[in-house]
Parts: structure tokens; sequence; C-alpha cells
């Protein structure tokens, strides 16, 4: 009797304490809306709960993005920025510029996050040298996705250069198949570019036109070169491409309507929903070439005042690059964990593959950020080069010309 | 006390709204001229920095085929829209049967907002799922109308769209300014075996160029805010062959983080914008003075 009581006092005693500490509050604006993201952010939003915190959702959809960000510039004008912002990339950056961005040093410190995560990843996390964002998951864009019936019945293997690959869409095109299921949206052009680019060029030539913005390698004959074969990869697209979704693309894959996609891993989930296995049904492979191009979702803490929000962005951070909380959320995403450290049992042979291919590349310096999907380049210039690639893929523009409209679009966005 | 009343109570009424007008209309309009003087990226700046802007807006071939697209699309869009509305005002005109329903009929597009009538041209226009494929299941296995998918016709794809979209209107416009005319006119000239065509282009048109000019001025700013259109239509693709100076603007301001780019953007669409509206109501408050 005596022993409950003392610890019914205990336990009144740390609730107080609790109490008095601060609960901890987290208003976050993200754009994971659609079906398996939104179950995503819910895994989070239930461990920060379980952890004594008031989550505030502030979801807001549309444009990729694009109206969240116009949210969020309307709130940092206003003078009261959300706890956290799903932010990724170069966009950390900008912000961070703009002298709104918080510093999570202690909590990323505390928790050894410099140890568990890539170098080059980690990178995009800090602004200054300072940490200011938290890393959920690693897609990985280089990704080619086949339908394995097709492969073979035309007797096809996986190509591991885009020569190959050529060869292999020939063949299917003289078997009546569509080589290659695409979307005509500026993006997926441009996902399809920096693809062709790091296969025939190299992680050195990647990192030097996409990330430094080189003028000398922007204009090269390697480049020219990138284009050829995206002039190449027009002809192996149906008619009928303009303005498709990328999951309708993924969908004729699926179908058997055609046999390759190149696509973020994103559409493994769309394979997957259609109960399809993958080494089985669908084969995933990276594209050819050596190296792995990332899209890390992050999010970035803004400064906030009173301690319940600081505490909430510090306990926010912790969950977010958590073990459980990476396992869960990247097995509903079908991403891969931005952690090195996460068992991936239960994860698919794809993410097995993603998750090699990254410590891999990782130790080999060809670890690259994709620029069409906003890691490497600021909007600016990653929109001025998208400009080109999809301009180039839409139209008979040469390559030669393709290249001198690549460089003066870039100096122009600078 | 009523007398002060009558005088001021329009006045006190009228304010709010002129108040409104001027800060979020022209206050903006300076705001964003302001801004289109500066660095401005992610976030609004206010340190001048020159023509910086302008000259990357001229530098950019995709504004350039944005400028272009304009002119294409306001061109075909307004006279298209204008001579097909008075040729079915003219048809409507004829005393026939059922014609209230007639017209509703033709009106109703544009009761549809941009959004719907760009996603179902969408469909209709796409080579895999409409006319062509259509007219293909039919047996004409060689027709193509796959103009939607084609970078150099796209821009005429929206122009169909837009018209189908706004020519009812027009339609509407110039059949109440065929009724307006004298019916006693009319019979003289009946009355004189004057050919009905002859009726029409020497004397009802004529007399109906108000009506021109209000339409030529509707359909003007239609075209030039054109943006939800191309967005369902063709989201500015193939690549950016149907951009238009709004898509461009939208793009720069809310994907790109390139904030005076957008604002010099806008400024030059004003520029279009006044050019057309300017010479209009000059004319229109000369009128009223003489």
């Amino acid at each position: 009797m005596k022993k409950s009581v003392f610890a019914a006092a205990v336990v009144a005693s740390l609730v107080a304490s609790n109490v008095a500490k601060a609960e901890p509050q987290a208003e976050v604006l993200h754009w994971w809306t659609s079906g398996g993201e939104a179950k995503s952010v819910a895994v989070l939003q239930k461990e920060f709960a379980d952890n004594g915190g008031t989550w505030t959702d502030m979801p807001v959809a549309g444009g990729g993005g694009d109206a969240a960000m116009t949210a969020l510039r309307a709130r940092v004008l206003s003078g009261n920025a959300p706890t956290a912002v799903q932010l990724k990339g170069p966009a950390i950056a900008e912000w961070y510029e703009e002298g709104v961005l918080a510093d999570i040093s202690d909590v990323a410190e505390a928790q050894g996050w410099a140890d568990v995560l890539p170098a080059s990843i980690a990178g995009h996390m800090k602004c200054e040298g300072t940490w200011c964002a938290a890393p959920v998951n690693v897609h990985r864009i280089d990704w080619i996705w086949a339908n394995a019936d097709i492969l073979k019945a035309n007797d096809i293997a996986m190509p591991n250069t885009w020569a190959e690959f050529n060869a292999a869409a020939d063949k299917l095109m003289a078997a009546g198949v569509i080589p290659l299921a695409h979307g005509g949206q500026a993006w997926q052009d441009a996902t399809v570019f920096e693809a062709v680019a790091l296969g025939l060029g190299g992680a050195d030539f990647f990192q030097k036109a996409f990330v430094d913005l080189d003028m000398d390698t922007l204009k090269s004959d390697q480049m020219v070169e990138v284009f050829d074969q995206m002039r190449k990869l027009r002809g192996y697209v149906d008619g009928n491409f303009s303005g498709r979704d990328w999951n309708l693309a993924t969908a004729m894959v699926m179908n058997g309507e055609a046999a390759f996609q190149i696509m973020g891993d994103w559409a493994k989930g769309e394979f997957l929903a259609a109960g399809k296995v993958p080494g089985e049904d669908f084969l995933c492979v990276s594209t050819p070439g050596d190296g792995f191009l990332y899209s890390v979702d992050s999010f970035a803490m803004f400064n906030v005042d009173g301690d319940d929000k600081q505490n909430g962005q510090k306990l926010l951070a912790e969950l977010i690059v958590g073990k459980s909380f990476q396992k869960v959320f990247n097995l509903n995403k079908g991403s891969i964990p931005a952690r090195t450290d996460v068992a991936l049992d239960e994860f698919d042979s794809c993410a097995h593959t993603s998750a090699a291919d990254m410590a891999a590349s990782n130790t080999g310096g060809s670890l690259l950020p994709s620029y069409a999907h906003g890691m490497a380049l600021r909007g600016a210039q990653a929109g001025a080069i998208t400009d080109v690639v999809t301009a180039h893929f839409n139209s008979d523009m040469s390559s030669a010309e393709a290249v001198q409209m690549l460089a003066d679009a870039v100096a122009n966005s600078l | 006390m009523t007398e002060w009343l009558e005088r001021h109570v329009p006045k006190m009424v009228l304010a709010p709204s002129f108040v409104a007008v001027l800060i979020f209309v022209y206050g903006f309009i300076i705001w964003t001229g302001w801004v289109s003087l500066t660095r401005s990226k992610l976030m609004p700046k206010y340190e001048i920095k020159g023509f910086i802007q302008y000259d990357r807006l001229f530098a950019s071939p995709r504004w350039d085929t944005a400028m272009d697209n304009l002119f294409i699309f306001g061109g075909l869009f307004i006279g298209i829209s204008l001579i097909l509305g008075l040729f079915l005002a003219i048809l409507l005109d004829q005393k026939i049967r059922a014609e209230g329903a007639l017209r509703t009929i033709y009106l109703y597009p544009m009761a549809l907002s941009m959004i719907v009538t760009g996603t179902a041209w969408k469909w209709i226009m796409n080579p895999g799922l409409g006319i062509e494929a259509t007219v293909r299941s039919w047996g004409f296995e060689s027709f193509t109308f796959n103009w939607i998918t084609d970078p150099n016709m796209a821009i005429y794809a929206v122009v169909i769209a837009a018209v189908w979209q706004a020519s009812g209107f027009v339609m509407a416009l110039f059949l109440a300014g065929l009724r307006s005319v004298d019916e006693e006119i009319i019979k003289a000239a009946q009355v004189d075996g004057i050919p009905t065509w002859r009726i029409y282009s020497a004397i009802i048109i004529p007399s109906m160029a108000p009506i021109f000019l209000s339409a030529f001025i509707v359909l003007a700013h239609l075209a030039i805010k054109s943006f939800d259109l191309v967005i369902a239509l063709t989201g500015g693709g193939p690549g950016y062959a149907t951009d238009l100076p709004a898509t461009y603007m939208y793009a720069m301001a809310f994907s790109r983080g390139d904030i005076g780019q957008a604002a010099s953007s806008a400024m030059v669409m004003m520029g279009v914008v006044f050019t057309i509206v300017v010479p209009y109501l000059y004319s229109e408050l000369r009128a009223k003075h003489d």
C-alpha cells in the first residue's frame, strides 16, 4: 500500500514536471496528401503524439509543393513560420539565407546523425556547419523498370550500357512493342535526361555539369552525346506521350504495352499496389552506368518562439531520424531510409538493391544529388536546364543547338 | 440634412471599394514594378538593381515562345471568335424556330470554367483517345489529328478550345446588336429589292461597330490573361511550346523562386494590356466630351 502511494506520488510529480516543462508542440507544413504519403505522415503524427506532443497538421496540396511554398512564403513574411516544413535540397539553403531557419545541432549531435547518414546527404541538412533540417528518406531517381514477361518473350537482358539499351529498344520496336513508356511532362523529360547524363558521362561529368554548373562541361562534346541519346529515346516513345502522367506510363509497363520506364522508385508503389512481384513480374535495375542519383525528402526547422514549440521541434527532429520512423515511413513510401543502420529485412528486393548501391556509391564518390528533383540546383537554374531539355526532346532541335541553348539558359538564370 | 446625405451617401458607400481598388490594384501594380527592378529570388527584396530582370527576360527563349504564342493565340482567338460569332448570330437572326433553345445551346460553353473546357478538349484531341482514334476506328487508318502533341501545332489546338468556349458568347453579343438595328431601315431596303447579303454587309454590320469594339475588348483581355485553359489543356507542353506569358509568370513566381523575373514578366504583360486598352479608353472618353 505504502509502495503504491509512493509510486503514485512519483508519477504525479513526473506528470507535474512534464507539464511545467511545456508540452512539445509542432505545426508541420507538408504536401504529402495522397494515399501512401498521407499514411506515411500519419505514422510520424502518431509517434509524436505518443511522446506527449501536440501535432498541428498543415497539409497544403497542389502543384508538387508549389502551393505549400506559397503558403510558407506568406507565413514567413507575416513572422509566423511553422515549426517544421517539408523542404529539400538547396531550397533549405535558400531559406537559411533569408535568416529564418533554426539550429538543431544539439539534437543532431546527441543522436549522432553524422555517423549514420551518408556524408553527401548529411551535407544537405546543414546550413553553414549547423544542422537545420532532418532527412526522412532517400529516393533513387536513376531506376529503369521493366516488364519481365516482355523481356523474356523477346529474349532481352536488362541493359548495362546505353548502347545495349538502344539495341534492346530497336529489337522491341521491330517486335511491335513500345520500348519506352514515358510521360511528356517537363520533369519526366528531365528525369530521363539526368539518368542518361549520369550513364554516359559518369559521376565526375554529372557533378561538374549539374552541381557546379561548369560552363565548359555544359558545352562539352559529352553533353552533345547526351542530347543525341535523348533524341534516340524520343524515337522509342509512343506517339501519344504528351502530358501523360508518370503513373499512367508505369501502368503501360505493367500491362505489357511497353517494356521499360525510367522513373524514380515511387514507381515501385504502383507495381506493388497492383499486386506485382519485384523480380518476377517486373524488374528494377539502375539505369545504365555507374552512380546513384538521390532525392532526399526532409523537414527544415524554422525559427519559432516559445519553449513548447522549440521542444516540439527537437522532439520532431529526433523522431524523424529515429530508426523506427525511418523504417515504417519508407516501407509505406517506397523509398529507403536515409540512415544507413536500419535493418532492411521487411523491405523488398528493389529497396535492398537501392541501399546496397547507395553504400557502394557513397564510398566510390558517385552518390550524387538529382538535379531534376530539386536536389542539386536552385529552382531558377534547374528550371532553366529543364526548359532546354524538354524543348529539345519535344522538337527537332539538333544536339549542338541544344547544348548552346543550355549554356545560354544557365548563364541567364544566374 | 437630407440634402447633405443625398450628396454624400453615394461617396461614402463607394469609398471602401475605392480604397480597396487603390491599394489592391494600383498599389500592387506599383509594388510589382518596384520588385521587377530588384534581384528578388525566393522572397521579395527592395533594393533596386536596375533593369537586369528585363534583360534576363528578353534573353530567355522561353519568354520569346510565350510572347509569340500570345500573338498567335490572341490574334486567331479574337479573329475566329468574332467571325464565327457573327456568322452564327446572322444565322440565328433569320427568324428560325426554336431560336431560344439554340441560342442557349451556343451560349452554354461560356458558362463552363476554362478548366473544364481544357480537360474535355484534352481528351477530345488526344490522338490515342479522341478524334484521331475514333476516325481511325472507322477505317480511315491514315487520318491524323495530333496537333496537341505536335509542338509546332499545339498552340492552334489551344485556339480551337478557346474559340469553342467564347464564340457563343460573341454570338449573343452580336445577336443583340443585330436586333437593335432599326427595323424600318431594313424594311425600306427590302422594299427597294436589295439582296439580303447586301443588307447585312452595307447596313446592319456597319451599324454594329460599337458591338465589335466591346466584343474585341472582352476577347482581348480573355486572351492576355489566359492561364487556366493552357494549364488544363496542355500544361504548357509539349515542352514549353504552348507557354503563355501568364503561365511563364506563374512558373517563375511559384515553381522557380524567381520573383524578380515573375514581376518583370507581369509588367510586360501589363504593358501589352495597356497598348490595347488605353486607345479604347481614350476614344471612349473623348466621345463623351464631344
